[in-house]
């Protein structure tokens, strides 16, 4: 038998089982929310079930929840993910770095990448609870809309910075030695070497890293489910979908928030392809 | 000299900010209830009472429970399934390689909670709502890319001669995977298994909210209801203990495999 269409033929075989199982469990219910955000439908009154056309919609981009929720989770996906970044890419540069300590250092940034997401939400709001945690003193840290946004941003920067870290410094052992010689000896300083050398070079790493951390921040539940259950403001959009649909058992609702969120994911996700692009 | 204080002062300052918060949950955990709301960084008069109580309550033992079998069966299935779809795009000449990657690619992206309403709806009517097999479902679909991306990237590092020998042999292709390439392969699929165990283990939207009881509740979502002795008291000390407990072994895994698994993370960003 043709030896090429035998391989194709495995390749399907073996490749095949995956494929499915990830499709499965995406395309199908995919389908089924954007039918059901097409419905009146509430599991608390399944009798009044309707097709409503684009209203859901309409109520969700007319009312205030929506762009109160976008808000906060723009917010906190640009501090978080703008924090992460400098210090991960310190921390890069730290572990290429360091001679003395390297391996100390390499294993302590593994730590919070292993720490499950509910075990330092729940970390923080102790540290920061009145009368409970050694942080805030009497101040109700999560109580108000500015230092609750401070505590989860500090709860997300703690335990991604070091995935973030780990992404650039991958980027970072691939710029050969001899073109920093070569600004050496051409006079550039160190931080010329960082903004000229440095940075150009690790452009690719940069942008994968800013890429798959900023869809995840912006999808962030988890911290903010653990530590305000989005009072004061702090209700993100996935937040929002979850509320919808678990909590008030609103399924066309919900159903047309996760559409919204998925078209927000996708656009954020061309974005970056664009701009990486341009710049490649 | 200076070169070294420095490194040394760069490696302090980041170890104290890393285990910081590690100290701080190890230290509420051996609080007595009386006085946890002393509001010390260390406890005054520690001991141990959070953690025996923790295993007298059945909402912290059978939540431990669900949580080992929950994430082992799909960890399982996710890695048998993914060492296959890696194996074909790492060594066959194969026209689906892409659209496997792209698939597993734009996963990664995907908002999980847009398939919280479908999956809580399609469960209720299948009977699959609040079991193990309802949570079994999206972690095995959630973890595969991550699986079949750290595998091809190992699969990649093994040289073909190694199998192409067993071809000459006379071994199939299938042999050749399971009797050489697979050896060959195991600290590789050893520290997928790990990474896929630590992301089904930590999983929090899809437990709230396909899960209503002990019957599948993992302690991820068990810790957010957690209830003191009184409904009035919070227990820090008892969730503290119990976050530690489901916290520390996953640690110690990671730190051991450290260096395969910085391997295995930085693998796919260079590429680009």
């Amino acid at each position: 038998m043709n030896r090429v269409r035998t391989e194709q033929r495995l390749g399907w075989l073996m490749a095949g089982p995956a494929l499915l199982l990830m499709l499965a469990v995406t395309v199908v219910p995919v389908l089924r929310t954007v039918a059901l955000s097409l419905e009146r439908y509430s599991l608390s009154a399944p009798g009044e079930r309707a097709f409503a056309g684009l209203g859901n919609y309409r109520e969700i981009l007319t009312g205030q929840d929506w762009w109160r929720d976008l808000s906060s989770t723009v917010i906190l996906t640009v501090t978080s993910v703008g924090l992460e970044f400098v210090l991960g890419f310190a921390l890069a540069l730290a572990m290429h770095k360091v001679l003395w300590g390297r391996q100390l250092l390499r294993t302590v940034v593994l730590v919070p990448y292993a720490v499950l997401t509910v075990v330092s939400a729940f970390a923080f709001r102790f540290a920061f609870q009145p009368s409970v945690g050694f942080v805030g003193g009497d101040f109700n840290w999560l109580g108000e809309t500015w230092s609750a946004y401070t505590v989860i941003v500090l709860t997300e920067v703690w335990k991604t910075t070091p995935f973030m870290a780990l992404m650039l410094l991958a980027g970072l052992v691939t710029v050969p030695g001899e073109v920093y010689e070569a600004a050496k000896v051409d006079g550039a300083n160190a931080w010329q070497r960082l903004w000229r050398v440095t940075i150009p070079c690790v452009r690719p790493a940069i942008m994968v890293a800013l890429l798959f951390r900023t869809l995840d921040a912006f999808r962030i539940f988890d911290t903010v489910y653990i530590q305000t259950q989005g009072a004061v403001g702090t209700e993100t959009l996935s937040f929002l979908s979850y509320r919808f649909l678990i909590r008030d058992l609103e399924v066309g609702l919900g159903s047309a928030v996760s559409v919204l969120l998925f078209v927000c994911v996708a656009m954020i996700a061309a974005g970056f392809v664009r701009a990486f692009r341009g710049a490649s | 000299m200076r070169r070294r204080i420095a490194d040394i002062l760069v490696t302090l300052t980041v170890a104290v900010w890393t285990l910081a918060p590690i100290v701080w949950v190890v230290s509420l955990s051996l609080k007595p209830p009386t006085l946890q709301n002393d509001g010390r960084f260390l406890p005054a008069s520690p001991t141990l009472d959070n953690y025996t109580g923790l295993f007298t309550k059945p909402m912290f033992t059978t939540a431990l429970g669900n949580s080992v079998g929950i994430s082992l069966i799909a960890t399982t299935v996710s890695v048998i399934v993914a060492v296959f779809a890696a194996y074909a795009i790492a060594r066959l000449r194969f026209r689906g390689s892409g659209l496997v990657l792209g698939t597993a690619l734009g996963l990664t992206m995907f908002p999980a909670i847009a398939l919280v309403g479908p999956l809580f709806t399609l469960w209720t009517e299948l009977g699959l709502f609040d079991t193990w097999l309802g949570l079994i479902i999206p972690y095995v679909s959630f973890s595969l890319p991550l699986a079949i991306w750290l595998l091809t990237a190992f699969f990649r590092t093994i040289p073909r001669a190694l199998e192409e020998s067993a071809q000459v042999d006379g071994a199939t292709r299938l042999q050749a995977l399971v009797r050489v390439i697979l050896p060959a392969a195991v600290p590789g699929v050893v520290t997928t298994f790990l990474l896929t165990f630590l992301a089904c283990w930590g999983e929090f939207l899809f437990a709230i909210s396909l899960t209503s009881t002990e019957a599948s509740r993992t302690v991820p979502a068990a810790l957010a209801f957690f209830t003191g002795d009184s409904e009035f008291q919070q227990p820090y000390g008892a969730i503290a203990a119990a976050a530690l407990l489901v916290t520390v072994p996953v640690v110690v895994l990671v730190l051991l495999a450290q260096r395969r698994i910085v391997a295995g993370l930085t693998s796919g960003a260079v590429k680009g």
